[in-house]
């Protein structure tokens, strides 16, 4: 059996990249003769999300339910993993900082290994994947020869795709006893973020970025009327938070958000590795940028050269021209 | 008065193009310099800060081959008043060896603050690891952290918000980038850090190893880019990329 951690919005549906790690899972598993894929929920599941995850091919949703869970704690969901888990050979979650977090207390109570960001695997006998080193400068052939394999799966390694024959997944919801120590570090208060333009940074369809060539904290006042007239957010790069000129949860990149949105508009971005880890997941890219050559230009899927502070404010009157016409 | 370690790992600064060493196991450094991860500046800086608040004292471990002591140095520069140095191969040492290393030096310590995933090998557990090797808790991915009446809190941004812990000490802690502003070393500062005696160490075990096949680069893919034009002009196709894409409601 491969289990699947599965992480749900406040809404209760299950989030794109948990959908991606089950499609994952379900080839491992026909890799594997078709060993059956479970996944894990913490809270009830609507009957929705069991018909989404059925439709993905999922056996058993396993649903983690009691007070333990009324607030997030690592160690209580690997806790809960533990008990569901049976006999299991995989134990996986998506590559977000939860699922990491969540399989990195799989893997040392289990006292295996565990990967973080996988890509793909090659074989089974021995199990080798390949996973994102480097802020996706560079890929690793990792060994995961222990029982249960232990890892996660990047985001957009594998397109979400429903199953070819789903069944009906059954709902077993589990109330496990959690030791007191499990509980101690778990979130005590949590609030709803400011609504600003990048509130919804990791889910937006839009991404308007903006590095150096912004200029300084008033150069992005076209930036964010773009990023309105497109109904998006606004990402920088990691030079535009170290300077003061944006707040840091609005940077892209391998210490801030991975974005995955429809279209990323890079403005003056020159596509440094570590700004590339948190963007390649975009479906398209619009670069904006005077020079031909830098990498998130050649990298983009189309681009405009030149200024940002020229083709940014034409856009924008182009938008509202077209809106008025 | 409180009593900080904090843990730092000497990486190749890859900010532009990742070379490899000829063996397929490392990254080759040579050329573009070393650095410690953002998230380790940040876990330094959040070290200084609780020692000053407390009266305590923040001491900066790496384990890592000689040249690592540069790391320990920039950490002391910053205010970090002592330097423990495990002297080891780190690409020889997985996430599980660096874990039981640091393990070895933190019992006599009442937090314990990691960057939450290294720069180079991204293997976002060696914190977590360590918390069950020690049986504390731990708080992954915080930007925030302080100490008062040996309680930590701890603030970061989660999946459906801004989230608070609160853990009594000893614990472990994990930062993100973001919660503060690493400070820049003083000449005194430097000058200081040059006397300060690293406490050399041995590892306690000979490593298991990271699992790792080999190390590659992701295959070069040629440019595909279409150019939708120059300037201001091309106004007119970005909004027509924008309506076919269906990004822009008419």
């Amino acid at each position: 059996m491969i289990v699947v951690l599965v992480e749900t919005t406040p809404t209760g549906e299950a989030v794109e990249v948990s959908q991606e790690a089950i499609t994952f899972a379900r080839s491992l598993a026909a890799e594997g003769g078709g060993v059956p894929v479970d996944a894990v929920v913490v809270g009830e599941p609507s009957p929705d999300l069991a018909a989404t995850l059925a439709a993905y091919g999922v056996r058993t949703v396993h649903a983690l339910s009691g007070d333990a869970y009324a607030s997030y704690a690592g160690a209580a969901w690997a806790a809960g993993l533990k008990g569901v888990r049976g006999s299991s050979v995989v134990v996986m979650a998506a590559g977000t900082p939860r699922g990491n977090e969540v399989m990195a207390h799989v893997a040392a109570r289990e006292g295996v290994a565990m990967a973080a960001n996988v890509l793909s695997f090659s074989g089974l006998s021995p199990f080798v994947v390949t996973r994102q080193v480097v802020g996706g400068g560079a890929l690793e052939e990792m060994r995961l020869g222990d029982r249960p394999a232990v890892f996660t799966v990047a985001g957009h390694a594998v397109e979400a795709a429903p199953a070819d024959a789903p069944g009906a997944a059954e709902v077993v919801v589990h109330t496990p006893e959690i030791a007191a120590a499990d509980l101690v570090a778990r979130v005590v208060s949590s609030e709803e973020p400011e609504p600003d333009l990048s509130g919804t940074l990791k889910s937006a369809r839009v991404v308007v970025g903006a590095g150096r060539g912004a200029g300084s904290s008033e150069g992005f006042a076209d930036l964010l009327e773009l990023t309105e007239l497109v109904g998006g957010s606004l990402g920088v790069s990691r030079v535009v938070t170290s300077l003061g000129w944006r707040p840091h949860h609005e940077q892209v990149g391998q210490t801030g958000s991975r974005i995955s949105p429809d279209l990323y508009i890079p403005c003056g971005i020159s596509g440094a590795i570590q700004h590339w880890a948190g963007c390649s997941s975009a479906k398209a890219i619009l670069a904006i940028n005077t020079d031909p050559d830098a990498p998130m230009v050649t990298k983009a899927t189309y681009a405009v050269i030149g200024d940002l502070h020229e083709v940014v404010p034409a856009i924008n009157a182009e938008i509202r021209r077209r809106r008025t016409a | 008065m409180v009593s900080v370690l904090v843990c730092i790992k000497r990486v190749v600064d890859s900010s532009s193009e990742v070379v490899l060493t000829e063996d397929g196991q490392g990254v080759d450094g040579r050329y573009a310099g070393f650095t410690m991860s953002a998230h380790e500046e940040c876990a330094v800086e959040l070290a200084v800060q609780i020692a000053a608040a407390t009266g305590g004292t923040a001491t900066v471990l790496t384990l890592g081959d000689a040249d690592a002591v540069e790391q320990l140095r920039a950490a002391l520069a910053v205010g970090c008043t002592a330097a423990v140095h495990v002297v080891a191969d780190a690409q020889t040492f997985g996430p599980s060896d660096v874990a039981r290393e640091i393990a070895a030096v933190a019992g006599d310590h009442d937090l314990v603050l990691l960057g939450n995933d290294a720069a180079d090998s991204g293997d976002f557990q060696v914190g977590i690891r360590l918390a069950y090797e020690l049986g504390r808790p731990v708080v992954n991915g915080v930007s925030s952290v302080s100490v008062a009446d040996g309680v930590v809190t701890a603030e970061g941004a989660g999946p459906d918000g801004h989230e608070t812990y609160r853990v009594p000490l000893p614990a472990v802690v994990t930062v993100l980038e973001g919660g503060v502003e690493p400070r820049y070393p003083t000449v005194p500062g430097r000058m200081k850090a040059k006397k300060v005696p690293i406490d050399e160490r041995r590892p306690t075990a000979e490593p298991v190893g990271p699992s790792r096949v080999r190390l590659l680069l992701p295959p070069p893919t040629a440019s595909d880019v279409q150019i939708l034009g120059k300037g201001a002009d091309a106004a007119p196709a970005v909004v027509d990329l924008l309506e076919q894409l269906g990004v822009l409601a008419r």
